[in-house]
């Protein structure tokens, strides 16, 4: 177990390499109950959330799921999140690290009407399922038609026999589920998930396997791919970016830095040897540092190759290009590849 | 966990087993399963000499990257290769096939300032 926002969170229950197998071939299930969820009320809502975003909120259909990001003046991130438009209000679902400093800044725009924000961080509980057999795992304990629901949407129905907000979302390159329920009915959700389902490949899964699983995918994390000096167009983004919206908070200099293309960026690296590459290791272009490792791991689904992501300087961030990562003193090739490095089998 | 009794052992959780004029030394099963999936093992050169106590490589999990301490002084004579291909031995077999490296020890009172197998059981079970 670890400290982790003020939540106790365990890093693994088993193995890591264990339960990113279960995730990629049956199913996990992961306690995501730390992640800071808001509810937010009124009229003018998708007006002033998209005064705030990057991604379009207004143009969101009834029960879909859209993946923003929150950004300062100078485009830097301030969070990425998923925002989930329900039939008479929005769950807006931020990372727990980010929580305190999202209320913060969520309460200071707030206009004088026609917007409400519910602070529900530790109080509403979230358990996600997530694998190809999450769908055969979770129907009978669910009221809605999980087959017919799309991906990015969601239904509020019944798991378990109580009430709970269910979404096809999640963060790790798989399909599944995220189930939103009261904290007080979420243990005997997760205790009935793993009671019917733990014969069948149903694995507890921690932080470390989900690092894992979100990576090969290609997906952030707050903190290594984005922070507050790492913008979403440095992330590779730049699909999440709605310059056709009239204005939002960092428009003008995501734009600029957008049109300039000088800015160092996020480039997915394969290691050719066996050490791993690790969060703040140099890399190397020729005889120069070009950038540094931001997130590292073995991959599992990519043939147990070294995985990592880099912000590096433009010139180093083609695909294809041959980059050395300095781990303790020695230099190890490494290649730029496309991400994400994982993509599950249709 | 296993703590076999023909070892010695270090408080930082390496154990190593006295044959003769050579020394095998590994890390405990109690490290091996706080250490979680291991990935990578980087282990001195044979024929570099190496002081007790000393970091002499490091042993790589999925989350984390830890120093590997030698039990006792000597010159390495062997490393386990076959952990290249198979890191992973060291949580199956970390008294067997996932051992480390071979010295031959500098001086064999080191010994003396190792832990029996009951005493390093206690130790690891604080």
């Amino acid at each position: 177990m670890v400290p982790f926002a003020d939540f106790e969170m365990p890093v693994q229950y088993s193995s890591i390499l264990k339960e990113h197998d279960a995730v990629r071939h049956r199913a996990g299930l992961f306690d995501l109950s730390h992640m800071g969820q808001f509810l937010l009320t009124g009229e003018k809502v998708a007006a002033w959330a998209d005064a705030l975003t990057i991604n379009a909120v207004g143009t969101m259909k009834p029960l879909q799921a859209r993946y923003n990001l929150f950004c300062s003046e100078t485009g830097g991130t301030y969070d990425d999140t998923i925002f989930y438009r329900l039939e008479n209000r929005w769950l807006l679902v931020v990372n727990a690290s980010n929580a305190d400093r999202m209320w913060s800044h969520l309460n200071e725009h707030l206009p004088p009407d026609g917007v409400a924000l519910e602070n529900r961080h530790g109080r509403s509980a979230l358990i996600a399922i997530q694998g190809p057999r999450s769908v055969a795992m979770l129907q009978p304990h669910a009221d809605v038609d999980l087959a017919a629901m799309r991906y990015y949407f969601c239904a509020e129905g019944r798991v378990n026999g109580v009430p709970a907000l269910i979404a096809r979302t999640g963060y790790t390159g798989e399909d599944g589920f995220e189930l939103f329920v009261e904290g007080a009915q979420a243990p005997a959700l997760w205790n009935a998930l793993l009671l019917d389902h733990q014969v069948d490949g149903l694995e507890p899964c921690g932080l470390g396997a989900r690092d894992v699983l979100r990576l090969e995918a290609g997906m952030p994390l707050y903190g290594h791919e984005l922070t507050e000096t790492i913008t979403p167009v440095q992330a590779g983004l730049t699909w999440a970016l709605k310059l056709d919206k009239p204005e939002f908070l960092g428009k003008e200099a995501l734009q600029r830095q957008l049109e300039l293309d000088e800015y160092s960026r996020i480039a997915g690296l394969v290691m050719e040897g066996r050490a791993p590459a690790r969060e703040g290791y140099n890399v190397w272009l020729g005889d120069s540092i070009v950038g540094t490792i931001r997130s590292g791991s073995i991959g599992p689904s990519v043939g147990n190759k070294n995985i990592a992501t880099a912000l590096v300087a433009p010139e180093a961030a083609n695909v294809g290009t041959s980059l050395a990562v300095e781990i303790r003193g020695a230099r190890h090739d490494a290649k730029v590849v496309p991400m994400p490095f994982y993509k599950r089998p249709k | 966990m296993a703590t076999p009794a023909d070892l010695l052992f270090s408080k930082e959780h390496e154990w190593v087993k006295l044959d003769g004029d050579s020394a095998t030394i590994g890390v405990t099963d109690y490290a091996q399963n706080a250490l979680g999936d291991i990935v990578y093992v980087e282990l001195p050169r044979v024929g570099s000499a190496i002081k007790q106590f000393s970091n002499v490589g490091v042993i790589e999990s999925v989350k984390a990257v830890s120093d590997l301490f030698t039990p006792m002084s000597g010159e390495v004579v062997e490393v386990n290769s076959a952990l290249d291909n198979d890191p992973a031995a060291v949580n199956r077999d970390p008294y067997g096939a996932g051992w480390l490296l071979k010295i031959k020890p500098a001086d064999p009172n080191e010994a003396k300032s190792l832990l029996s197998s009951a005493d390093y059981a206690k130790l690891a079970e604080e």
